[in-house]
């Protein structure tokens, strides 16, 4: 089974609140304002497609990504851990904010690739969190789709899928083809590749795309389009914390308790 | 017609409080109607208590919706938006929501937006806010197709007031499906309060550095009647069960108080508790971005603080 899964190149998530800034004019980041990197839950379902094909339940796996053209990193980073074959849409940037022109683009790639049947892609990606690119993909494909997977294993024909649901594990069993999106799980942090793995991928070849060679030209994306994004901005975050001044464990448990009380934020011990 | 849609077993529960307060106040600034549905097994007593809360049409949607994943609750939300003309569909931002969402929307030709803070009405068009970036932006973004499909963040909504009252029930079946998606078993569901409805919450980061770390944290929970919570950190870590993940992409949870232990303050993380009351922070770096969050701080190892601060729990109590 071909298993292709779904990659983004996102803004560093770690940058710290307090560095995050929006440039008016384009709504967006300003450029250099962090490293870009392959965003965590996309590490979590390429961290998953590879133990799949480690357990035999896929036989080859096709990293996709769409994305302006240094996000070919993170198909690098792919090809390192071990993914058979590396495709890029080249895109700028600020094409990717509706979920829908994105789920597009992927699935006009994603038919072009041989006969995948299985696409797994993150649950949400960092910058915009939409959480819908896979779920559009599924549905315009009319294939079923599991959100949330954390696990997966064959079973007679179909795929038997762990995921987190409202009040804890749930699994289903999916029939083929199938879209699953994952989410981050203990299981499911990124392998670093190998020096030689590095290398190897540095010379692999990775198919590129443009929209246009997709059959996706500027008013096909545009009429794909479903959300627009009107303004965004950075709220102000005051700081009237009020810190327990302290040495002491027992001291700063006294203080705090005591400063619970007053504010009537612990009615049963007040 | 604008349709608030919410799981319910037994009585309007507080999600579908807010999804429907939402959807009033959005039908009175448009001049829509207010239709409700409520999903589940016994679901008839959620939808004609929503008529009390100024719901004009209330649906009893019944039906094992778990046996198929979200596409019965898909199908059959189709099907009613569709008959109703629904110019937005609302739903709760949680597990189910999420998985529903941007399908319902694809079925009903329209659009998706997800984990709305808040909706504004301009020119009779409809923007709405959502965080982005992991909880360090917000957005504003317009549907430029409709039916809009929005999933509601928890808290960010206020309930639907009362006025008394109850709608005549409309009850359907869930349709049929074609049975892609099995459900197949479950884990044992979380025991003690569930974390949307703590008021008293006890979550650990990072700093715990262990599983072993967490009962002390459901020692405290247990002294305050709370629930424990825990950041990304810790879970992905495998020190928490997933489901009790507080934040973007776990529960936004709004407890009276929030203790967060060894938690740094992620946005991600921050993005979840907006709601709580108060938060008092125990952190050894003082500035850790939780202290932006916390109403109360203590700069401090937990290792020294916790065992103390459930030392004199334990005596305080009766």
């Amino acid at each position: 089974m071909h298993a292709v899964v779904l990659l983004k190149q996102i803004l560093d998530w770690e940058l710290p609140p307090r560095k995050f800034r929006i440039d008016q004019e384009t709504k967006r980041p300003p450029d250099g304002l962090a490293p870009t990197l392959l965003g965590p839950f996309e590490q979590n379902a390429l961290e998953l497609a590879i133990q799949l094909k480690e357990g035999g339940v896929v036989d080859r796996v096709t990293a996709l990504l769409a994305g302006p053209q240094g996000a070919a990193d993170a198909l690098r980073k792919a090809l390192a851990v071990r993914c058979d074959d590396a495709a890029h849409i080249v895109v700028e940037a600020p094409e990717l904010h509706d979920p829908s022109q994105t789920a597009e683009l992927l699935l006009a790639a994603i038919r072009r690739l041989d006969a995948p049947e299985l696409v797994l892609a993150g649950r949400q990606a960092g910058d915009w969190d939409h959480g819908q690119v896979g779920h559009l993909v599924a549905e315009r494909l009319r294939w079923p789709v599991l959100g949330l997977v954390w696990q997966v294993e064959r079973n007679d024909g179909r795929l038997l899928a762990w995921r987190s649901g409202v009040s804890g594990s749930e699994q289903f069993a999916v029939r083929l083809p199938a879209v699953m999106t994952v989410t981050s799980h203990s299981s499911l942090r990124l392998r670093m590749g190998n020096v030689m793995d590095l290398m190897a991928a540095n010379r692999k070849p990775i198919t590129t795309w443009t929209p246009q060679e997709l059959g996706l030209g500027p008013e096909e994306l545009a009429a794909a389009g479903r959300l627009e994004l009107a303004d965004v901005w950075v709220p102000e975050v005051e700081r009237h914390c009020e810190l327990i001044e302290a040495e002491d464990p027992a001291e700063a448990v006294a203080a705090l308790l005591d400063r619970l009380g007053e504010l009537k934020l612990l009615e049963r011990l007040a | 017609m604008i349709v608030a849609a919410t799981w319910e077993s037994g009585g309007l529960g507080q999600a579908g409080r807010e999804v429907l307060g939402a959807a009033v106040r959005l039908g009175a600034t448009l001049g829509d109607d207010v239709a409700f549905a409520a999903l589940g097994t016994a679901a008839a007593d959620a939808a004609a208590e929503a008529g009390g809360y100024g719901a004009a049409r209330a649906f009893a949607l019944e039906g094992d919706y778990a046996a198929s994943g979200a596409e019965g609750a898909i199908a059959a939300l189709a099907e009613l938006a569709r008959e109703l003309g629904g110019r937005a569909v609302l739903l709760a931002a949680d597990e189910q929501g999420g998985e529903i969402g941007p399908r319902l929307a694809e079925r009903l030709s329209g659009t998706a937006v997800t984990h709305a803070t808040d909706v504004e009405v301009a020119d009779g068009r409809l923007l709405w806010t959502r965080p982005v970036f992991g909880g360090k932006a917000f957005a504003a973004v317009e549907a430029l197709v409709e039916p809009v499909v929005a999933t509601l963040r928890r808290g960010a909504f206020s309930s639907a007031e009362t006025m008394g009252g109850a709608a005549a029930v409309e009850t359907r079946q869930v349709p049929v499906t074609d049975g892609a998606v099995e459900f197949i078993g479950s884990e044992a569901p979380q025991t003690g309060v569930a974390l949307e409805d703590a008021a008293v919450i006890v979550a650990g980061g990072g700093g715990l550095g262990s599983r072993e770390a967490f009962a002390e944290l459901e020692e405290l929970a247990g002294l305050l009647g709370g629930a424990v919570g825990a950041s990304l950190v810790a879970v992905d870590s495998g020190w928490a069960a997933p489901e009790r993940q507080v934040g973007l992409t776990g529960k936004v949870v709004s407890p009276d108080l929030y203790f967060a232990i060894g938690i740094s303050g992620a946005s991600q993380h921050l993005a979840g508790i907006g709601g709580a009351k108060a938060v008092v922070a125990v952190n050894t770096d003082p500035d850790a971005p939780i202290f932006t969050a916390a109403r109360l701080g203590v700069v401090m190892d937990w290792k020294r603080f916790l065992p103390v601060l459930i030392d004199e729990l334990r005596r305080a109590a009766p």
